[in-house]
């Protein structure tokens, strides 16, 4: 592999991991804050990138955007809703959601299961004219990709040390106490939601405009790559402030993509991105589940060691 | 009147084999400023009592009225502006994974949803927890995790507190922690209820305690209130009486497993 190709491909993995750790920093809002695994986060994708496909076919890049996140708003608000007033269990009302948002995805794209900007103007085609002139114009991508992340970092800093933010942390860490400071779980948790599912839209949105088309797809698993992300980031920062771990959760986004890509390159197959995916949450998870028996494992084993020579003996 | 109960009544799992009869018929009046005492056997609805005044659920029948307010079909979070409650287990009054200044800021509120700690919260934080004597003004950016029961419990106690309510529910609020920390939370609480002024009401196992902190002593049995002493009727009962008492009240042997006579 020679260094172009080497350049080319952390660049790729790079571009890709800012647009995902959208992703990623909503659920560091919806998994590791609110402590709602937010299984909607497929649809969600989805949506945001059909809805900001439209848009954008319709002549209005920037706009595109504002609605990719505001129907992400809205999907958060259904799940949240139908967990916190329906009686609907947090994990089955984010698969309904999720099943719900595939017809509707279809229906906004008007039967169609893929949308061409190809012609379109994108947020990406405009910074490539705006930059054209200066020596970033081949990093268009990235330099959208990179003021998309900072502003959400920015935001969740911010957000996160109000009172509000406060509260939404609270809902996950102790839900009593939430309620004992006079605010109700149900505004906090769909407030919650709501913000991480603008997140997820704004995601998807960004990835079909830099892709220059919206599948039916392309979100399919991104729940299950973003938590990934999500672990490797925790893993890598287990401390620190909000800022810090937010960085880490874009950390981990990145280093997912580059493993993956790297994986590629050594003839992986490209259908196997989910499968990886899977195995790092797993290991994420189970991990130091298995870290904290280990020991315990090794005394039994020890111990069935000793009473065997000592029956033989 | 601060809180006037009236005629609650609670059943848990009705038309079932284990339909549980938990508040029959129970009536209560504290005057402001009243700090009562409240001992009886497991499964007297002590908890329950609280639980009705809280909003953890709503009564069967009956009214609550809170200052004059009738909070009967209140929502719980609406309830906890004028109500704050402590319970046994220290972990559950705060949130672990947010430090000190973020949870008294949360409790104390006041401020718009946008607003963030500022530096004159921080000033007053820090003369609050100063108060506890327990090193916390030092430690306030540190997770509440890392605090123990007993530190944990006296800041529930100072969050509960912040502003100071209506009144204020301690569900034997020191029965896990160690002896001294035990007193010392106690202590702290005896001087911000009377600092404050707060209605108080506060089940033990005490017996010792039960007369002695406070104004008043409630006795509660088979979901109502059996004894209900005051003023110099108090003053002159005694431990061994106060059990005697029970007795002829309730008709049947105290559970005498969690009822500590020292």
């Amino acid at each position: 592999m020679n260094v172009s190709a080497i350049f080319s491909l952390g660049q790729t993995a790079l571009e890709l991991g800012l647009i995902c750790s959208l992703t990623v920093l909503a659920l560091y809002l919806s998994y590791s804050m609110l402590n709602v695994c937010d299984l909607s986060t497929d649809g969600c994708f989805t949506l945001g990138a059909v809805v900001g496909a439209t848009v954008a076919i319709a002549g209005h890049p920037y706009l595109a955007i504002l609605a990719a996140m505001a129907a992400g708003i809205c999907s958060g608000f259904v799940t949240a809703f139908l967990q916190t007033r329906m009686g609907v269990d947090s994990l089955l009302s984010g698969i309904i959601v999720n099943t719900a948002l595939y017809s509707i995805n279809i229906a906004i794209m008007q039967g169609a299961s893929l949308l061409s900007m190809n012609k379109a103007e994108t947020v990406f085609t405009r910074m490539k004219d705006f930059l054209e002139p200066t020596p970033l114009a081949q990093q268009y991508k990235l330099v959208v990709s990179v003021i998309a992340v900072a502003a959400v970092v920015v935001f969740l800093t911010f957000f996160l040390n109000t009172r509000l933010g406060l509260s939404i942390r609270a809902t996950g860490d102790n839900v009593d106490m939430v309620q004992a400071s006079s605010i109700n779980p149900v505004f906090t948790t769909t407030v919650g939601l709501c913000v991480a599912n603008a997140f997820t839209g704004l995601s998807g949105c960004l990835l079909a405009q830099s892709q220059k088309s919206a599948e039916i797809n392309i979100g399919s698993g991104m729940v299950t790559i973003a938590l990934a992300s999500l672990l490797i980031g925790r893993t890598l920062v287990p401390r620190g402030g909000i800022l810090v771990r937010a960085l880490g959760a874009v950390l981990g986004a990145f280093i997912f993509r580059v493993v993956y890509a790297v994986a590629l390159r050594l003839d992986m197959p490209a259908y196997m991105l989910k499968l990886v995916s899977s195995v790092i949450v797993v290991l994420a998870i189970s991990g130091p589940y298995l870290r904290r028996r280990f020991p315990l494992l090794m005394r039994r084993i020890q111990g069935a060691r000793a009473a065997g020579k000592g029956g033989n003996s | 009147m601060m809180l006037t109960l009236s005629h609650i009544c609670k059943t848990f799992y009705p038309g079932t084999v284990n339909e549980k009869r938990v508040l029959t018929d129970l009536n209560l009046q504290l005057a402001s400023g009243d700090f009562v005492t409240i001992i009886g056997s497991n499964g007297a609805g002590k908890s329950t009592m609280f639980g009705a005044i809280c909003g953890d659920f709503l009564v069967d029948g009956g009214s609550i009225l809170l200052d004059g307010e009738d909070i009967t079909f209140q929502p719980a979070h609406l309830r906890a502006r004028h109500i704050g409650r402590l319970f046994q287990d220290p972990m559950r009054g705060s949130a672990p994974g947010m430090t000190i200044e973020e949870n008294l800021a949360l409790a104390a509120g006041g401020t718009g949803p946008f607003s963030r700690i500022s530096r004159k919260d921080r000033d007053r934080f820090r003369q609050r927890l100063a108060l506890l004597g327990m090193g916390l003004e030092d430690r306030m950016k540190q997770p509440v995790g890392l605090l123990s029961g007993g530190q944990r419990q006296a800041l529930t106690l100072l969050m509960a507190t912040m502003n100071p309510p209506k009144l204020l529910l301690l569900d034997e609020h020191t029965a896990a922690l160690d002896p001294a920390t035990a007193e010392k939370v106690l202590q702290l609480t005896k001087e911000i209820v009377r600092e404050h002024r707060i209605t108080t009401m506060m089940v033990t196992h005490n017996m010792q305690n039960a007369l002695e902190l406070g104004n008043r002593t409630l006795m509660m049995d088979g979901g109502s209130i059996v004894l209900d002493v005051a003023g110099e009727q108090r003053s002159a009962l005694t431990v061994a009486e106060l059990l005697e008492r029970f007795r002829a009240g309730a008709g049947k042997a105290l559970d005498n497993d969690r009822i500590l006579l020292a």
